[in-house]
């Protein structure tokens, strides 16, 4: 009763006659009114702005910044895009030239990039939601927004989904893509690229149709257990097998192989372990040129074309060493290994040298029984359940089709069809880069194997999946960067079956095809001269003698040097240059003298090539003294004029010469001729 | 029935202690058991690094006595900007003194200073200051150009790729980290010797020009890259106004 008094008493006290219930209507009305325009007047973003009103005040250039600013929501729209960024409301400074000292956020100039703000807003790099005009909601992930900010160490990403082919300035998408084809990612996964290719594997696993005429079963099997305790820059995953289904497996391998004709040899001399011999055979080959050893320091000395050597000889089968010294194409056709022309002895000595690269440890605890039938066959299904043969060709087992998920638009998967581990930031580059790192962990039975990437690997191949996403695959075509489509240029002919032979394309590239460790030959008929060419293929000797990866000598026959040489000269010619534009001898001694003042004065071009041997020393560029012998004439004055043009990406810089001083210089150039060729001769 | 229920209360005692066990493991309860006078780098400073990125090398700082001997098991923490990642970011100094921790930096380009800290016997804290570099787009693109075109020569270190032309130039060219020098030199001076080489600001002839093969971009991105390194750091002269 009291409290229905009291209630009464309020209620009568506020609206007891008309008068006081209108003013207290008019009140409650005004509060309400009130209500918008403070949210507004006390925004974040309003809060921001003040901040950045009052920063602006204190700087040198004040007057400047304040008659740049623009209160109020601001907004980039783009229409084609569907884009609606409010973030420059608060992110005021932007564009704002003088404000790249700031240290705070969200004052801050927006850093040198290739592209405006206008252009393409901000969402397209940055992702999160534009427009948001709170913080929480811009940068996170939310109830009503699943796509957070992307952190600054993924932002490549973004330009990885126009630019589909190799871009300037964005070093880890190059590498998270090279990192994606190297070690297989594609051979399981599809990836549908926007323009309708696949993406392509850059590795070459092996077959394993033949392996026991190649290998042991005690090898495969130590090899399955754990591939980095072989070679520790092996591209094979681990796959965790148990003893057990490594034995099976390993059982299986081998009583699945079949024998190849002339894949294993048998030479008249036993294989001579002469580490001299070997090693400086090894050396003359160039094999380091592609293959890596570990020295004594642990340190990996060659390329990575071709596997490790370290421990080659727990490996191989010495017969089957020889063989593939003799003549790799015939166990593995399609192989990146040269065909060296090797004799006996030299295939002796250096399987000799490759056969006592043993570690005792490797294969010192493998010992297998006989296998069984019912772990053979077991061998075989465990090979089908990991899908070994997605990667490698292995007899009477299908490739799988669809392995494993389809990764084309990995990078804009939503959070909810995601299982994060426990403790993980529930964002979708975590769960990535948490997938590549330890893929097992995400379940039981999983199949994806163990990788040993580097905490930088695996940053870069999160980089490039992210850059796979929907929205790369709805930009409008004009925005679409496609990549350079892969070049099947293949030579024609006798020639083109010993380029082949001889892997040339392992190494030099010729139309766009081929690797990048050597010169790009495509113009190679208008640079060289024939004698010298020939000379070369006979004996090559290097032209920048502190290089590490050379050409080796392939001790081709003359009939083959030939074949090579009368092809490179007639097919491998620039429309742009006649060979015969410029004589090779009988400038006028003026001319030439004037060369010799421009190239060691107006120029400087012995910083980086070496003339005179006793005092040059520039290392950088090919040896010229013996360039008159080398090369054309009008090859060496295109050259001068514009380097670019004949070979794009070298770093000659373009001196923008003069007609009067390439001549010169190229009448000295042409003089400086090979002077052991008479003596030679003699001999 | 009756029967479910102590096994319903088994499961739950034991789900608690596996909860309370999990918590109970100490994160970082690593207790100094020796302390040092002296933190001194052993390796790790000044790397260069794209952001948001981690550093290339650990960073490796160590705990030094009074005769400047490795002490074991002193405590060290790290601390930095925020944004700064240090795995792990605190720990005990191993038998020779030494910490180690991978670093990665924060997403604005720029220096980032982080500090390693240490407590002496009497309990006072032992600060080492370390500078770490994070490039920007331009400033990396710069350095892939610095890498391509300059490095050859103003590099002075050799790799087994790359053998270092410094040691042949009689006129020796200046590493890119020399701020004494390269801090004078204003942002067109930079330009010129760049596009046309070195006679252009009277300098070695040996320094060919570049202006007609790096576009005008690339040149920009290339001194972006030198300021970014130079040691000591380059320091803007700011906008001058014109005074009536």
């Amino acid at each position: 009763m009291a409290g229905n008094g009291k209630s009464g008493s309020l209620w009568q006290r506020l609206f007891g006659d008309s008068v006081r219930a209108f003013g207290v209507v008019s009140v409650l009305f005004l509060i309400s009114l009130a209500i918008a325009p403070a949210k507004n007047h006390f925004s974040e973003w309003r809060h921001y702005q003040n901040q950045y009103l009052k920063m602006a005040r204190g700087r040198g250039e004040a007057i400047t910044l304040q008659r740049h600013f623009q209160g109020d929501i601001q907004q980039i729209w783009v229409p084609d895009l569907a884009v609606v960024d409010r973030c420059t409301t608060c992110h005021v400074g932007l564009k704002e030239a003088s404000l790249a000292d700031v240290g705070r956020q969200p004052f801050r100039k927006h850093p040198v990039i290739p592209h405006t703000l206008d252009q393409y807003g901000c969402v397209i790099c940055h992702r999160g939601q534009g427009a948001a005009t709170t913080v929480e909601e811009a940068h996170s992930s939310t109830l009503a927004w699943e796509q957070p900010i992307l952190p600054a160490k993924y932002i490549e990403s973004s330009c990885g989904q126009c630019h589909q082919g190799e871009v300037a300035g964005t070093p880890q998408l190059s590498e998270g893509r090279r990192l994606i084809g190297r070690y297989g990612c594609v051979h399981c996964h599809t990836v549908k690229l926007p323009d309708g290719t696949t993406l392509k594997g850059t590795d070459d696993p092996p077959s394993l149709s033949h392996i026991a005429d190649k290998t042991t079963r005690e090898w495969i099997y130590a090899w399955l257990k754990n591939p980095q305790a072989y070679a520790t820059t092996a591209t094979m995953p681990n796959f965790k097998l148990r003893d057990d289904d490594a034995r099976d497996i390993s059982a299986f391998l081998i009583a699945n192989s079949t024998p190849r004709d002339g894949d294993t040899l048998t030479l008249s001399q036993k294989a001579a372990a002469d580490p001299t011999a070997g090693a400086s055979l090894y050396g003359e080959s160039f094999c380091a040129s592609c293959h890596a050893v570990q020295n004594a320091a642990g340190n990996l000395v060659g390329g990575d074309v071709g596997p490790e050597l370290t421990r080659v000889g727990n490996k191989v089968k010495p017969k089957w060493l020889q063989a593939w010294l003799r003549n790799p194409r015939i166990y593995d056709p399609g192989t990146a290994m040269p065909h060296y022309r090797f004799n006996d002895q030299q295939v002796a000595t250096l399987s000799g040298f490759l056969l006592a690269k043993t570690d005792s440890d490797l294969l010192a605890n493998v010992h297998l029984d006989p296998a069984t039938p019912e772990q053979i066959a077991h061998g075989k299904r465990l090979v089908a359940d990991y899908g070994c043969a997605s990667c490698h060709e292995i007899g009477g087992i299908k490739k799988p089709e669809n392995f494993a998920p389809e990764l084309g638009r990995i990078g804009s998967k939503p959070i909810n069809q995601l299982i994060f581990l426990p403790g993980m930031p529930h964002t979708l580059p975590d769960y990535i880069a948490g997938k590549v790192r330890n893929p097992r962990a995400f379940a039981a039975g999983l199949k994806m194997p163990q990788y040993s990437f580097t905490t930088v690997q695996i940053d870069a191949i999160t980089t490039t999946l992210l850059s796979l996403n929907e929205r790369s695959h709805t930009l409008p075509p004009s925005l679409m960067m496609a990549a350079t489509p892969q070049s099947s240029y293949e030579p024609a002919g006798k020639a083109g079956q010993l380029m082949h032979d001889l892997a040339c394309f392992s190494c030099h590239r010729i139309n766009g095809h081929g690797g990048d460790m050597a010169p790009d030959l495509t113009w190679e008929g208008s640079s060289v001269q024939r004698k010298w060419l020939q000379d070369f293929l006979k004996n090559p000797n290097t032209l920048r003698p502190v290089l590490i990866r050379r050409m080796p000598k392939f001790n081709l026959s003359d009939g083959e040097i030939n074949e090579l040489t009368d092809y490179i000269m007639t097919v491998y010619q620039s429309p742009a240059i006649d060979r015969d534009s410029l004589p090779l001898a009988g400038y006028p001694q003026v001319q030439v003298e004037q060369g010799r003042q421009l190239f060691y004065s107006k120029y400087g071009c012995q910083s980086c090539h070496i003339i005179d041997t006793k005092a040059d020393k520039g290392y950088i560029g090919p040896t010229l003294t013996q360039v008159g012998s080398r090369l054309t004439a009008a090859w060496i004055y295109s050259w001068l004029k514009n380097p670019q043009t004949l070979r794009s990406g070298t770093i000659e810089p373009n001196r923008n010469m003069s007609d009067e001083d390439a001549r010169a210089l190229t009448a000295f150039l042409i003089t400086q001729k090979e002077s052991g060729t008479q003596e030679a001769k003699k001999r | 029935m009756i029967l479910r229920w102590p096994a319903v209360g088994m499961v739950l005692s034991v789900m608690l202690c596996a909860g309370c066990a999990r918590r109970a493991e100490p994160p970082s309860a690593s207790k100094a058991t020796g302390f040092g006078s002296a933190l001194v780098e052993s390796s790790g400073g000044k790397q260069i690094t794209a952001v948001g990125m981690a550093l290339p090398q650990p960073v490796v700082v160590q705990v030094n006595d009074d005769q400047s001997n490795g002490v074991q098991g002193a405590l060290v923490e790290f601390s930095g900007a925020a944004g700064v990642a240090f795995d792990p970011v605190s720990g005990l100094t191993d038998s020779s003194g030494q910490f180690t921790t991978s670093v990665s930096l924060d997403g604005m380009a720029g220096r980032y200073q982080i500090v390693a800290s240490t407590v002496s016997e009497a309990g006072k804290k032992i600060d080492l200051k370390l500078e770490e570099i994070a490039l920007g787009y331009q400033e990396g693109l710069g350095r892939q150009l610095n890498e391509k075109f300059c490095e050859r020569c103003h590099n002075p270190e050799s790799t087994p790729e790359r053998v270092s032309n410094y040691d042949n130039l009689e006129v020796k060219p200046h590493p890119f980290s020399e701020g004494d020098t390269l801090n004078k030199m204003s942002d067109a001076d930079l330009i010129a010797i760049i596009t046309h080489g070195g006679p252009a600001l009277n300098k070695s002839p040996l320094m060919p020009p570049y202006g007609y093969t790096l576009s005008k971009t690339e040149i920009q991105a290339l001194i972006a890259y030198i300021r970014a390194v130079s040691d000591p750091p380059y320091k803007t002269p700011g906008l001058v106004y014109a005074k009536n």
